[in-house]
């Protein structure tokens, strides 16, 4: 080793080719080890086992609701409104359809089994996310149809009282409301009179196929 | 900066006193090199006016948040059963907690409205223009840091507005395509806004962005250093120097813009101090109603409306009719203004000398810009979203028109040397 101009010189010429690949297969090693140090950080931000256990399926026997009656349950911090519908309210629902926004349920968010008219796996059953779509407010049942505050033609259905928005017994909403989609539906499942909301009507039938 | 000699420690430079406590210290802290550079040998345009207080005061509030914040996290207790009522605690039960915590939420309030004047500075004067790109995008890496600082402080109170004014913003990553879901899920860390979330944002107001902030602040003024400030004539001043080498138009800025900035800062105590102790809420604009009862999930505010200084952004997000869309495009009105520096094509940096365009330009962005602000506030309904609608077109025009209307705006010569008349 020898000292030139203060800097530390090795006598043998350097090598220079070399020393910039290991330098860059050092940096290299290095950049992949601290993107594997980023993942518990980044994994911890995930729902906790607590939140998870908090948020798993939730039950309800419909043995025990009558028809044209409502049950709320609770999944995941959300108020889940159960309606069983009458056939009179089912056959309500079909005579509106000019009236609503979105009658097909096109814009809205459900699972695609309840992507039909009665937006429902079995008609009679409406599972639905009690929370307006236009705030988040919570719609209130006015299932009686043609009430006075809500004019002779009201077939029947949900009104949140924050800023008026109306929606049919399929949650459908009404023109003229402040919201502008219809009421969001959960993935849900029905095994027998056993209502399980939280678990996808589809993978269970794919587990069982 | 001080930059350590390549050859090894710097040399203490002639004249410093090398006896008694001070020989002792300059021996062991470079305190001589750090004053001339920062302070006594930075040269500064001699024609400052009063748009040039709003950096200095940017800090002077940034020291107030650090050390009111210091004393807020003393007393409030983070978690969804306890935050309230901590803060509540600190308001009647604490001596002096009212003042503290009011001087935190005014503060923040004096922030947005000092860094506001500071960024309207830079628009009349062309201070981001080329050799100022840098220092402008870091200045604006502040305000973007600031912006996520003052929404997680504005929910550690745990009101109803911070409660829902937290679901209705983080809902908007939901907006993404595909990941969206997921990406609100991780960012809450359950299934709704709830006590993990609170604990997060308490963490990264506390912690991470008050450190990352204070970076940002230290390169932001670095790189002045190397640029020099610009000025209300938008001409180099180091295009021109004396014999001395310093700037012919530039004064040290200690003591002459020190001791101005002073008396800046006296006025704004004046005014920081009046809403402090006789209006902190602002008639509900700088804490808002809805914010004195609990976050309660099962309950929504009248209107969800952001803290003013959101708002411009929040009326472009309500103006669009789909909500994806409208997310987007808030997003743009935030980003377009990371690229003025290469959207301005105007020769010159002053409105002092640019012609009717630009300064039509600027004069119908200010107008929009504020417009917004008030559209913002109101509920989104009827004439306000189609007003919303119309100054979001003239928010969008200001930027994306820049390019054009810039190079054909007719200037008029810029001056050789500073325009400035004493004792005027």
């Amino acid at each position: 080793m020898t000292v030139q101009n203060g800097v530390i010189a090795a006598d043998d010429e350097v090598d220079s080719s070399r020393r910039k690949f290991l330098t860059r297969a050092t940096t290299a090693m290095g950049a992949v080890g601290a993107a594997f140090a980023v993942v518990p950080f980044v994994a911890s931000w995930q729902p906790s086992e607590r939140a998870r256990a908090l948020g798993a399926p939730t039950e309800l026997d419909l043995s025990k609701l009558e028809p044209g009656q409502m049950a709320i349950v609770t999944w995941r911090k959300q108020q889940i409104y159960v309606v069983h519908r009458t056939p009179q309210m089912l056959q309500l629902l079909s005579n509106h359809d000019a009236r609503l926004k979105d009658p097909e349920s096109k814009k809205s968010d459900q699972p695609d089994y309840a992507k039909n008219p009665v937006r429902s796996l079995t008609p009679e059953y409406l599972v639905l996310i009690g929370i307006c779509t236009h705030l988040g407010c919570l719609p209130k049942q006015r299932f009686e149809p043609g009430i006075p505050e809500l004019g002779a033609d009201w077939p029947g259905g949900f009104f949140c009282p924050c800023h008026g928005s109306r929606f049919d017994l399929a949650g459908r909403v009404f023109d003229g409301s402040p919201a502008s989609v219809n009421l969001r539906i959960p993935p849900y499942t029905i095994e027998g009179t056993k209502l399980i909301v939280g678990v996808d009507a589809n993978e269970k039938n794919k587990g069982a196929a | 900066m001080v930059t350590p000699s390549s050859t090894g420690p710097s040399p203490q430079p002639a004249g410093t006193p090398t006896t008694g406590f001070k020989g002792w210290l300059y021996k062991r802290f470079p305190v001589e090199e750090f004053m001339s550079s920062q302070l006594t040998g930075y040269y500064a345009p001699k024609n400052f006016n009063i748009w040039y207080y709003f950096g200095s005061l940017a800090l002077v509030v940034l020291v107030i948040q650090l050390v009111t914040g210091i004393f807020l996290t003393m007393f409030y207790k983070v978690g969804e059963a306890t935050a309230f009522d901590s803060v509540e605690f600190i308001m009647r039960e604490v001596d002096y907690g009212w003042l503290i915590r009011y001087l935190h939420s005014t503060g923040a309030s004096f922030f947005f409205i000092v860094v506001y004047l500071h960024m309207f500075r830079a628009l009349l004067y062309g201070s981001y223009k080329a050799p100022r790109e840098l220092l402008w995008l870091f200045g604006m890496a502040v305000y973007l840091a600031l912006m996520a600082e003052a929404f997680m402080g504005y929910v550690l109170p745990w009101g109803n507005m911070s409660f829902w004014g937290a679901q209705v913003i983080v809902n908007l990553f939901g907006t993404i395509p595909g990941i969206g879901p997921g990406l609100v899920e991780w960012i809450r860390g359950d299934y709704g806004i709830a006590d993990a979330t609170l604990n997060r944002f308490f963490s990264l107001h506390v912690v991470a962005i008050p450190l990352a902030l204070l970076l940002l602040v230290v390169f932001h003024l670095v790189a002045l250093r190397r640029t020099g400030s610009s000025n209300p004539d938008g001409i180099e001043i180091k295009d021109k120097l004396g014999p001395d080498g310093h700037p012919i138009d530039g004064i040290p800025f200690h003591p002459y813009y020190t001791v101005k900035d002073v008396v800046g800062v006296g006025v704004f105590f004046i005014l920081f101090s009046i809403v402090v102790f006789f209006v902190p809420t602002f008639g509900g604009l700088f804490l808002e109603a809805p914010n004195f009862e609990p976050a309660n999930p099962l309950s929504t505010p009248e209107h969800i409306a952001p803290v003013w200084y959101f708002t411009p952004y929040y009326a472009i997000l309500r103006a669009v009719p789909d909500q994806r869309l409208g997310a987007l495009l808030m997003f743009f009105a935030v980003v377009l203004w990371l690229f003025l520096p290469w959207l301005d094509r105007s020769p010159v940096k002053s409105m002092r000398y640019r012609g009717w365009m630009s300064r039509g330009a600027l004069t119908i962005f200010v107008i929009s810009f504020l417009v917004l602000m008030y559209l913002g506030l109101q509920p989104a309904e009827g004439i306000y979203v189609a007003l919303a609608r119309i100054f979001t077109v003239f928010y969008f025009l200001f930027f994306l028109g820049m390019p054009i209307y810039t190079s054909l705006d007719p200037v008029k010569p810029v001056p050789e040397r500073l325009t400035y008349h004493a004792h005027a």
